[in-house]
């Protein structure tokens, strides 16, 4: 084995070893378990830095098994999937922080960071897989992992959301399947490559194309929470925290939106996707998700209901830009990916630590939170300035190359659906925003579990995640234009992997 | 010269016999030594068969057919044979933990024997009498053992499951009687060439009493009736063998005829053959979905999952077919064994055999929810795990063959087997119910039961050998 | 018509009363006698349509003994069987089952 194969089995095995490990663990060993899990997250990280220099050089990294005759579990590292496995190794460490804080003290921690770690594992696969067949087992993996995590606390609610989740995600994986085994008939492999393998088919296949196309779609629109498939996400809130924010920002809506990606632009191609007429109708669809979650966040009161509608919403910016018919938007969808990660997770972080800290769970809760908790609702407001789109965040960005991108593909409708769902966010976050920082604080919180001390509002381990995240959501935005940026990395992946000719 | 053909079939047979004289404790010890010879006997065939790429075959005592009995073994054979041993040595090690201090065990070791004696004869047996005796050695040691346990329920499962075995074997016997009237052979070589499609209508008779015995002795559906009762009501480690190997001796043998002396008549039956399939995916599913106790869900997911075997009869123009077949035969084996090994331990550590009764297992019997789990990822055909490998190749065969009906079927009876097992797992990930207590169970189980999960599982990660190995000869 | 083949339709007459007494009958002793009927109608169909020229043929009489062995051990143990449900329950007829 060469070391650029073991280096992408290494990635795997990164967290895959240390959650076999803690698996075993006594629940008392807390020592132990800590190191493990931040030795995994950092081991992790130096790995997938290595990776990206390599890529960067145009190295290029791959690992094949057979598994079947004609039928291989391949991994490769191209600038596209490490796009998605930086922003899940950054993010993971960060949530394992804020989980080892967050389950302080609480039962079941060696399983839940032992499933906690074979999922981003699964997500790992997900970003590495280099053809469908590969994609499918990890995407399948991760549904397997995320189910103990979601159902966590072992209550009726839980088992209730818990099997939502399943329900939508096993009969989505089971279109995914249908329609990647209906691929490998016709072609014989589903290997990703640029520009798509399935134009190789030609147009007396499009009737079938499209089916397939919509299989998968629909496969991975589940986990992406396209409407109307989307009903499993709010349902999953029943989970602890931490699992809310790898749901929503790192692993599985991700890996729903990656695969919209990896599908339009590695399996159909761009410009064969176009030529079927399947962009178009996935932009609807993106669009009316867009608009639909926003709608119903308005009417939330649940503060993880609202921001778990809103999840629905933006992460179909990221398909909305895929379905664009050129590299801007292309752009704008792919930075939308990262740029949606860091905030959500930072606005996921955030109503852990209301809960946690005060046993706030709704909006109608969240009067003068701001006085007592200003840090966590600093974080909180950026993250959700960056959600609408306020200029110097992330999402100024994400939204700037989308409307740009809409505008140059023809698609100006578009860009009033971008403008709707600003609004609409303005409208269901500012209110929290207002009620945070200028209602007054009750006179008791609803259950106060830990004091204040000094100048930390809440222990030390939940209040550095978001507070990092939020200055990140900033950093992305102010200096989107520097070399080492996920905007700068996401013009790389278009310009090397989508278009000849250079931009500008 | 050591053939390990037949002393796969003799080794069993004398370590039963010895086992009944030694007793339990001793003949437990000697049995899993026994296995462990037979699996590397079984695994040097495997290879042999594998790299030679042709049949073996030889003539017990030096007599050959037509007088003699002959042994052969193709790629689906060494196959079989090395499922049984892989399958049979975990569960002697289960079995050895389960029954201490088990009156219900005093038997076990001998009838194990004659068990798999039975099962290892049976699949390198080239004649088709010759495969009756062996179809009756199984069937009447897996009798006995049903009834092991001793109760009411445990005989009265026995006796049912003995009269319909006695019935298919039967059926199966004035089969092999009307063919050796027509051709005056009963050899499966000699009769290959013999058989047409424009065969009297005797041998069409005979195919059919032939095929139907041994549908009852699988328990397709509808001939299911005696299954959940005699594998729901046995003792673990009898449930195991009985779902895991005994039911695809008889499935076994209908797939040789149907690829040999049948193979110009049956095309004609294919499709009736697959519709069973689908009932029984269907049937077995929804009663698995319903059953309140653990083992009776378990014993009808058997019937479920025999049926996606039944389904590639249609499909069996191309051998991707064929090596489908042995995927999910392999697949189930390892999967069901292991999952019935596990409902062992929860039955044993809570005292009751319900599914409701599996609240908090997650927290008390972490390792042996573990290897329900992954027996019930094979179940559904999840990736990665051998379940799945058979999955994607029966769809992608039917597509290959236009049967897109074939794929929707195999489809929707993953996802049915999904409901059942986390019937099963969301019970388990529920809060223990208050001063519940777990009796505490020894290592052995646990740990033999995540065994045989594990290896049906890491089958899907690497399925090429064995898929070269069923291609042998087919 | 030979012998030969009346033998045979005897056979599968006794075969065919065997099969339906196997599943129709719910006396246990009788269930079993009705399968020994049954064994014994395929072999009189093996020997009995064997026949070589008019001779018989020796290679099915040499099954149709291993046959009886066969189907002896089977009513052994179906006789024990039933020997020990009659003192557990007193009953010559299959228990009813406890859930279905």
């Amino acid at each position: 084995m060469t070391s650029h194969e073991f280096l992408l089995l290494a990635v795997l095995l990164s967290s895959l070893l240390p959650g076999l490990v803690i698996f075993a663990l006594p629940e008392s060993w807390v020592g132990v378990r800590t190191s493990l899990n931040l030795f995994g997250a950092v081991a992790k990280l130096g790995l997938v830095f290595l990776l990206l220099a390599g890529v960067y050089s145009g190295e290029t990294y791959g690992f094949r098994l057979e598994v079947l005759p004609g039928l291989d579990l391949a991994l490769k590292a191209d600038a596209l999937g490490l796009l998605f496995i930086t922003l899940s190794a950054i993010l993971w460490l960060f949530t394992t922080l804020y989980a080892i804080g967050y389950l302080e003290g609480a039962p079941h921690r060696s399983r839940f960071f032992g499933f906690f770690s074979l999922c981003v594992t699964a997500t790992m696969g997900i970003a590495m897989a280099a053809n469908l067949f590969t994609f499918f087992v990890f995407y399948e993996l991760l549904t397997i992992s995320t189910f103990p995590l979601v159902v966590h606390r072992g209550t009726d609610k839980a088992m209730k959301g818990g099997t939502i989740y399943l329900a939508y995600t096993l009969i989505g994986g089971t279109a995914l399947l249908a329609g990647i085994v209906w691929l490998h008939h016709l072609l014989g492999q589903t290997e990703f490559a640029h520009a798509g393998i399935a134009s190789a088919l030609g147009q007396e296949y499009a009737g079938q194309l499209k089916i397939i196309f919509l299989l998968l779609i629909a496969g991975v629109g589940v986990k992406a929470a396209i409407v109307p498939l989307h009903g499993w996400l709010p349902q999953a809130m029943v989970a602890p925290a931490p699992v809310s924010a790898l749901l929503h920002a790192v692993a599985v809506v991700k890996a729903g939106a990656f695969g919209i990606v990896r599908i339009v632009y590695e399996v159909y191609g761009v410009e064969f996707a176009h030529s079927l007429g399947l962009l178009l109708p996935l932009a609807i669809f993106a669009a009316v998700t867009i608009v639909w979650g926003s709608f119903r966040a308005l009417f939330q009161d649940d503060l993880k209901k609202r921001l778990a509608f809103s999840t629905v919403s933006q992460v179909s910016y990221i398909a909305l830009g895929i379905a664009m018919f050129g590299p801007i938007g292309t752009i704008g969808g792919l930075v939308h990916l990262v740029h949606q990660g860091v905030m959500k997770i930072t606005l996921f972080f955030c109503a852990g630590n209301y809960a946690e800290t005060l046993g706030i769970h709704k909006v109608s809760e969240m009067d003068g939170a701001g006085r007592r908790m200003p840090l966590t609702t600093l974080a909180f407001s950026i993250g959700a300035l960056g959600m609408m789109g306020a200029p110097l965040t992330a999402g100024a960005v994400s939204k700037a190359w989308l409307s740009d991108g809409a505008a140059s593909a023809g698609m100006d409708w578009a860009i009033w659906v971008l403008w709707t769902s600003s609004l609409l966010n303005a409208a269901y976050f500012l209110p929290i925003l207002w009620r945070a920082w200028f209602r007054p604080a009750p006179v008791t919180w609803p259950e106060e579990h830990i004091p204040k001390r000094g100048w930390r509002e809440t222990s030390l381990l939940l209040l550095l995640p978001p507070v990092v995240t939020a200055a990140a959501t900033l950093a992305a935005g102010i200096f989107a234009d520097a070399e080492v940026t996920p905007l700068a990395w996401a013009k790389l992946i278009a310009e090397r992997e989508y278009i000849a000719a250079p931009l500008h | 010269m050591i053939d390990p053909l037949v002393w796969l079939i003799l080794l069993p047979l004398a370590w039963a016999t010895l086992a009944f004289l030694l007793g339990p404790g001793r003949g437990a010890w000697l049995a899993i030594a026994a296995l462990l010879v037979q699996w590397c006997l079984a695994f040097v065939l495997a290879q042999k068969v594998g790299a030679g790429g042709t049949a073996l075959t030889h003539a017990v005592g030096g007599w050959g057919a037509p007088l003699g009995i002959d042994l052969a073994v193709d790629g689906l054979s060494a196959a079989m044979l090395l499922l049984t041993q892989t399958v049979a040595l975990p569960l002697a090690i289960y079995a050895r933990s389960y029954f201490k201090q088990d009156p219900a065990g005093t038997w076990f070791w001998p009838l194990m024997g004659f068990l798999i004696s039975g099962l290892n004869a049976l699949f390198v047996s080239a004649d088709l009498f010759n495969l009756y005796v062996t179809l009756e050695l199984i069937g009447l040691a897996a009798v006995g053992l049903v009834a092991a346990g001793g109760g009411a329920q445990q005989l009265g499962a026995a006796l049912r499951y003995l009269f319909a075995a006695l019935l298919g074997s039967g059926a199966y016997l004035l089969g092999v009687a009307l063919l050796y009237g027509a051709y005056g052979t009963v050899s499966i070589a000699s009769l290959l060439p013999l058989v047409s499609d424009d065969a009297p209508r005797l041998v069409w008779i005979a195919g059919g009493l032939m095929v139907v015995g041994l549908m009852l002795k699988t328990a397709l559906f509808p001939f299911h009736y005696w299954l959940p009762h005699a594998h729901g009501g046995a003792p673990a480690p009898v449930s195991a063998l009985l779902s895991a190997l005994v039911v695809k001796a008889s499935f076994y043998l209908i797939l040789r005829l149907w690829l040999g002396p049948l193979q110009p008549l049956l095309p004609t039956f294919a499709w009736l053959m697959a519709l069973l399939g689908a009932g029984a995916i269907f049937w077995g599913s929804w009663q698995a979905i319903r059953a309140e106790k653990l083992k009776r869900l378990i014993a009808y997911s058997t019937v479920a999952q025999l049926g996606y075997l039944f389904l590639i009869f249609p499909l069996l123009a191309e051998t991707v077919a064929l090596k489908a077949g042995v995927m999910q035969v392999f697949a189930h084996g390892l999967a069901k064994a292991g999952m019935f090994a596990a409902a062992g331990v929860f039955i044993k550590a809570t005292g009751h055999d319900t599914v409701a009764g599996l609240a908090g297992a997650v927290e008390r019997m972490p390792v042996t929810l573990i290897a329900f789990g992954l027996a019930g990822m094979t179940l559904m055909g999840l990736p990665p795990s051998s379940g799945f490998l058979a999955k994607w190749q029966i769809i992608e065969a039917a597509l290959a063959q236009g049967h897109w009906i074939i794929a929707v079927v195999a489809l929707a009876g993953g996802l049915l087997a999904a409901v059942y097992v986390f019937r099963v797992l969301r019970q388990a990930f529920l809060l223990a119910p208050e001063g519940g207590t777990v009796a505490p169970v020894p290592r052995a189980l646990e740990w033999s039961a995540l065994a045989l999960a594990v290896g049906s599982v890491v089958l899907g990660l690497r399925g090429v050998e064995l898929m070269q190995l069923a291609g042998v000869g087919a | 018509m030979t012998t030969g083949m009346l033998f045979a339709l005897v056979g599968v007459v006794l075969f065919a009363m065997g099969v339906a007494g196997v599943i129709l009958i719910g006396h246990l002793l009788r269930r079993i006698l009705a399968f020994n009927v049954m064994g014994n109608g395929a072999f009189l169909v093996l020997v009995g349509l064997a026949q070589r020229n008019g001779t018989p043929d020796p290679v099915p009489q040499a099954m149709v003994l291993t046959g009886i062995v066969v189907a002896v051990a089977a009513t052994a143990l179906a006789l024990a069987l039933v020997r020990k449900l009659h003192a557990l329950t007193g009953q010559l007829e299959l228990p009813e089952h406890a859930d279905d």
